[in-house]
């Protein structure tokens, strides 16, 4: 038996590797996107176009204005006397923010009557915009606060902050566990997928199933090939991670890479899963493609956090397998926990591996009966 | 003129007979619209705080409750010391503790300084920042009125708009991304695939057999695509503009004349893929690979100008991001012809280079 | 007719020193050969000796190595096009579309041939006629039918020379005759057929025949002198030899 499904292995092995240029392909690919994303993906908010707004210049409205110069954030790209002047620069998306002062602006200061200040964005964006906003007012109310540090009745409340996992708040940390999700997702469950359907297009798979092997056999022979290569995968995107960008590994690599391991075999059994259900190769690539591809992007947390989603998709994303490896993956690269706080995810990841065997198998048989 | 006219005819009988490829077509739209324009926000919800208050002053519960008052925190958790704090970050249950020392209210009282620690979970960067600023700013408020006489001190009134998007809906900015991934999806997956379809089967042989002009047989692979994705683009503006409201400001012509352009790009490409790849699998692959790259490298997910000089170059020859600039401007801003020229330029330059070097490429003998 | 150094008119197809070669493997090596007009030449050879690749570069979808042709006359490097108009092609694979009917499969190819609709129209009716089918969808048909009909597909333009790469594979034996009876039949009205083929019993039909191993050209002439020549029984046994011996 256990020659059999040796030999059936070493088959899969050298189909592998013998189609070069999908195996470049898969190779390759991930890691190009790992790297090309790690750079590329800032979710940050740099290099705000500012235009200010002063149709009556005073010491404070410049000061005020130095201030914006001065935060790395912003750069001021026209200066103007009236918003009509600003409008067609927006319209235009050639200004991100223009920050307009009152006529009287230090005169009021001093005078103690509230001095005004419009902020307006453009909100296209509006995740930019909001962050902008929010920046912008910060500038403004640190200069309000420096005028009025001076007077002796002045309180300060100085906070001290702690950014907890990412204390340079690269963006990058947070990407590279999805994208590690990502790219087993795509090896494992499309691969597998298109293999499988592809020996049943051409009526290899009946032969298989009239010989010796039992279903299960033939389902396991298929995946650990490809198990292999999502493994080395995952070892590239690693190693890029930690060489080129740093990311940290404050946990056990050892329980990241076996729960790797364990997300490959969850996204391998949906493949078979998949393969097994449609009838031919294209169908099988789309289905895979809409099952995995889709959910593991939008609905896992790798690209647009969970909290910001209505409910019904919050709980969508449960059975999403890539959500339980994102939150196992931030936990082991940047928290540094290990399985005491990681068990139940683990377990999830389990059972949801299981599940999609079993019912994969089940299906073989289905056929063969 | 004629042959092509024959092409056609043959192209659309095999649309319109896979019924799999036509019901997926009409589905695509709405399964995208629906799921992605709500999962697809960055919109900063409430941040949940672990408040560690070991002062129990009155000011100490002001400043606490100035936060949650803000509407942009909520309290979620007590207690007297930092470790179960830090347990519950570590186990996800918070996004953020305040830590308010045991002699706050003293140290205000007596020096008019006092310290507050904020710990952020700053896996997303990007989030801990904007949280933190804005905490700060609560913070710098309350120490405002603590002052005795709040009205004798310099104050600044801050008013802010939003242009174009009012309500700073999340819909109106990511429904036009959607639409064109959705073109980009359909027309450069599509074609890739099933040129390499024809490959695969045998029928591209025959075809190149005859003395079928080249050009005719890309026109004729191109035009019937280019229709579907125009009527997926107009059955995604219906979608977006009665179910989520979408504004529609500008031209639909121009919008329409200016995705006719851009298909012509995702085409090209997907023209320029299928002479590339040997089986459909590894259509797919590269198409998506590729997809995934002008996605992410938009600005649809990620500001542009925050990416690194050279990611941004990559971005300028970015068709995707130069289509969604185009289609939010027209559908939000309104703008004109004048105002879009300059991507709609690019677009155009670069549908004319990838179709060249796709068409080059493209050879009914094999070298 | 073996008139010494016929005119060139008179030669359907003429390679010379042909070669394909695919990084370090030679697929085609250096064959020349020559096919009179209206004959039926049997190319024959194991699979995988190079008779598909062969192929292929004469009816310009692979371009030689080394080596010309010229087929219907004209020089295959830089006469390719109008070559195109003047042959026809079954290929090995299925070549026409499954998701067509019959009649539409033929609408496309007349059209792109460059026919009328009136000669369409009435090239269609008397294929249906001929063949006994009915205007279904071409995936529907059972194979031996497809085969027949392909072939009469590559027909439809009345080319000079018909390319047909193992065109009986995987048919029952009563279709396969019914196929040979309809290249004997092109060949009368003077097409030129050029048919690959590894069943050695067919090459009995054949007026010529050449058998390729391992990328070359073994031996070329009649059945019948091939096999006084070489003493067997029959170009089975012919091939057996040569194949064993390459």
């Amino acid at each position: 038996m256990i020659e059999t499904l040796a030999a059936f292995m070493i088959k899969e092995v050298r189909h592998i590797l013998r189609d070069r240029q999908t195996l470049t392909i898969l190779l390759l690919m991930p890691l190009v996107q790992v790297v090309l994303f790690g750079y590329a993906l800032r979710s940050d908010v740099r290099d705000v176009r500012l235009a200010i707004v002063d149709p009556s210049p005073d010491y404070a409205s410049l000061a005020l204005s130095q201030r914006f110069e001065a935060a790395k954030r912003f750069r001021i790209v026209a200066v103007a006397p009236s918003m009509g002047a600003i409008e067609p620069l927006f319209k235009r998306g050639q200004v991100d923010v223009a920050v307009s002062f009152d006529p009287e602006f230090a005169a009021h200061l001093e005078s103690h009557e509230p001095a005004h200040v419009l902020i307006a964005v453009d909100a296209s964006d509006p995740n930019t915009g909001s962050t902008m906003q929010t920046y912008a007012r910060a500038v403004i109310m640190a200069y309000e606060q420096e005028l009025g540090a001076n007077h002796p009745q002045a309180v300060q409340i100085v906070p001290q902050v702690r950014m907890r996992f990412n204390p340079t708040l690269e963006s990058v940390n947070l990407f590279v566990p999805g994208l590690i999700a990502l790219v087993l997702t795509l090896v494992s469950a499309l691969m597998t997928a298109i293999s499988l359907s592809r020996e049943k297009e051409r009526g290899t798979l009946e032969i298989l199933l009239v010989s010796p092997l039992r279903p299960w056999q033939i389902i396991i022979g298929k995946v650990l090939p490809y198990l292999g290569l999502a493994f080395a995968n995952v070892l590239t995107a690693l190693l890029a991670a930690w060489l080129i960008f740093h990311v940290p590994f404050r946990g056990s690599i050892t329980l990241l890479l076996v729960e790797s391991i364990i997300y490959s075999m969850v996204s391998l059994g949906l493949g078979v899963l998949v393969a097994s259900l449609t009838s031919t190769q294209r169908v099988a690539m789309l289905v895979a493609l809409l099952a995995t591809m889709l959910p593991s992007t939008l609905l896992s947390g790798m690209v647009f956090p969970l909290a910001s989603m209505p409910g019904i998709l919050q709980l969508l994303s449960n059975i999403v397998p890539a959500h339980w490896f994102i939150v196992i993956a931030r936990g082991i690269m940047l928290k540094g926990v290990g399985l005491e706080h990681l068990w139940r995810e683990t377990l999830v990841l389990v059972g949801m591996t299981l599940f999609f065997m079993i019912a994969a198998v089940k299906s073989f048989k289905a056929r063969v009966a | 003129m004629r042959i092509l006219r024959v092409l056609l005819r043959k192209e659309f009988l095999q649309i319109f007979r896979d019924k799999l490829l036509l019901r997926q077509m009409l589905m695509m739209p709405f399964i995208q619209l629906l799921v992605l324009s709500s999962a697809a926000t960055f919109e900063v919800k409430t941040a949940r705080v672990f408040l560690v208050d070991r002062d129990h002053s009155t000011m100490s519960h002001r400043l606490s409750g100035a936060l949650a008052a803000s509407g942009r925190f909520r309290i979620v958790d007590r207690a007297q010391s930092m470790k179960p704090a830090n347990e519950a970050m570590l186990g996800r249950r918070t996004d953020m503790i305040m830590n308010i020392p045991p002699d706050f209210e003293r140290d205000i009282v007596r020096t008019r300084t006092a310290s507050v620690q904020l710990v952020f979970n700053a896996e997303d960067g990007a989030l801990a920042g904007v949280t933190n600023s804005y905490a700060q700013q609560i913070i710098a408020e309350y120490a405002r009125t603590l002052r005795p006489s709040v009205t004798s001190s310099p104050a600044i009134g801050i008013q802010t708009r939003g242009w174009y998007n009012q309500e700073l809906d999340y819909k109106h900015y990511m429904v036009p991304g959607i639409l064109v991934q959705l073109l980009t999806l359909v027309g450069t997956m599509m074609t890739a695939m099933n040129i390499v379809r024809e490959r695969e089967i045998g029928t591209l042989d025959q075809l190149n057999v005859t003395p079928l002009p080249r050009s005719a047989f890309i026109a004729a692979k191109l035009l019937p695509l280019m229709s579907i994705a125009l009527v997926e683009f107009s059955v995604g503006l219906v979608v977006a503009r009665w179910l989520f409201g979408v504004p529609m400001v500008g031209s639909l012509t121009l919008l329409f004349f200016c995705a006719i352009v851009y298909l012509v790009v995702a085409l090209g490409l997907g023209l320029w893929v299928s002479t590339i790849v040997h089986t459909q699998q590894q259509a797919m692959f590269v198409s998506f690979f590729l997809l995934l790259v002008y996605l992410l490298m938009s600005g649809l997910f990620t500001p542009v100008r925050s990416m690194p000089e050279w990611a941004q170059w990559i971005a300028e020859v970015n068709p995707v991001k130069h289509f969604i600039v185009i289609t939010r401007s027209v559908l939000l801003k309104g703008a004109g012809l004048t105002d879009i020229l300059r991507p709609l330029g690019i677009l155009a330059a670069s549908g004319v280079i990838v179709l060249t070097l796709a068409v080059r490429q493209y050879s009914k003998r094999a070298a | 007719m073996t008139a010494p150094n016929p005119a060139p008119a008179e030669l359907a197809i003429v390679a010379h020193n042909l070669t394909r070669r695919f990084g370090q493997f030679t697929a085609v090596d250096h064959i020349t050969f020559d096919v009179k007009v209206g004959e039926v030449f049997g190319f024959l050879g194991a699979n995988g000796a190079g008779k598909t690749t062969a192929i292929k570069m004469l009816t310009g979808l692979l371009a030689p190595t080394e080596g010309d042709a010229k087929v219907a006359g004209l020089d295959l490097k830089t006469e390719t096009e109008q070559i195109r108009r003047r042959i026809g092609y079954m290929s090995q694979r299925f070549s026409l579309y499954e998701d067509l009917t019959v009649l539409e499969n033929i609408a496309l190819y007349g059209g792109i041939y460059g026919l009328t609709s009136p000669q369409i129209a009435e090239r269609s009716s008397v294929m249906l006629e001929k063949l006994g089918l009915e205007d279904d969808l071409v995936g529907k048909l059972p194979l031996g039918w497809k085969q027949k009909l392909a072939f009469s597909v590559a027909l439809l333009h009345e080319p000079a020379v018909v390319f047909l790469d193992e065109p009986t594979g995987g048919v029952d034996p009563i279709t396969r005759r019914q196929f040979w009876e309809m290249i004997y039949s092109a060949a009368e009205r003077g097409t030129t057929v050029f048919v690959t083929t590894h069943y050695m019993d067919e090459a009995e039909y054949c007026d010529r025949i050449s058998i390729m191993v391992d990328g070359r050209i073994a031996t070329m002439g009649s059945p019948v002198e091939l096999k006084q020549k070489w003493n067997v029984p029959s170009i089975d046994e012919l091939f057996v030899r040569l194949a064993r011996s390459g």
